[in-house]
């Protein structure tokens, strides 16, 4: 792993190693190493270095939330705000525990996306007509309720690897 | 009623308090009241399809008795409720029903800065 410019270099075993996490945080070092040939005080050294840089920035669980009958309407909201105050906005958004996440987009205007999570219709309408509408420099709010969910994963190393700078 | 109470149906809330209007769940139009001067007026101009989706849902007599105070419009609110009203006939009798208020309020002596 090399730093150059601020970006982090990897070298195929690092990606490898990132690989393996991805798949399961929970792999042992040496059930890693045995794969990859490797000793496991270097897949040690190699994810401390990584952790050190920020490339891994944590380990979590995927938790299915239907299941445990929590928090079961997730809905993307589309804020359209002054210009002026569309970060101050973003950033509000991204404080609040409902927002799962947050991203400003430029299509014929300035947008912040956010996808948004509440227990019910009901409680999502509240938290929008709430903790949305009030927030200065909010023009107009549009919600679409997920019905159905086909894909949600998380950028893959096993898809990018021609994309990185090896 | 005081005189009082009056002023503190008429005052202007903070934006935290605005009444907010909503064409269904989490669509926003960007309409907002913040008294009930402004609340008269705003009625006049939201699409329609805003008041049907808040008189159903009992938001507007729920802002006029917590954040305005003011349990006799809430009630009078209630009452058109239940004459399921659509389109602009509910636009003419609410504007008509909070109209009535507003006239009221401020023909009380003191009240005219509203």
């Amino acid at each position: 792993m090399k730093l150059k410019n601020n970006t982090v270099f990897l070298d195929a075993t690092d990606l490898e190693i990132l690989r393996a996490l991805q798949k399961d945080c929970r792999e042992t070092y040496g059930a890693i190493g045995k794969r990859l040939g490797i000793a496991h005080s270097t897949v040690y050294d190699r994810i401390r270095k990584m952790e050190q840089q920020k490339v891994i920035q944590n380990y979590t669980a995927t938790i299915d939330v239907e299941k445990i009958g929590m928090r079961n309407i997730t809905s993307i909201m589309t804020v359209y705000a002054d210009p002026k105050e569309i970060e101050r906005v973003a950033e509000k958004l991204a404080a609040l525990p409902e927002v799962l996440e947050v991203y400003t987009s430029l299509s014929e205007e300035l947008l912040v996306i956010a996808k948004v999570s509440a227990a019910s219709q009901e409680n999502l309408h509240e938290f929008i007509a709430n903790s949305v509408a009030p927030l200065p420099g909010v023009s107009r709010i549009r919600t679409s309720i997920i019905t159905k969910k086909f894909k949600e994963t998380q950028f893959s190393i096993t898809n990018a690897s021609e994309r990185l700078h090896l | 009623m005081t005189l009082d109470t009056g002023s503190k149906i008429l005052r202007t809330v903070p934006r935290e308090k605005a009444f907010y209007f909503f064409t269904s769940i989490g669509n926003y139009t960007g309409t907002s009241a913040s008294s009930l001067k402004e609340f008269m007026e705003k009625t006049n101009e939201v699409n329609v399809k805003s008041l049907e989706f808040h008189l159903s849902r009992g938001d507007f007599e729920k802002w006029m008795a917590e954040v305005l105070q003011d349990t006799e419009l809430a009630g009078e609110i209630r009452r058109l409720q239940k004459l399921n009203l659509t389109g602009n006939s509910l636009r003419d009798q609410l504007n008509f029903t909070v109209s009535r208020r507003f006239k009221r309020l401020t023909s009380q002596p003191g009240a005219s800065r509203f």
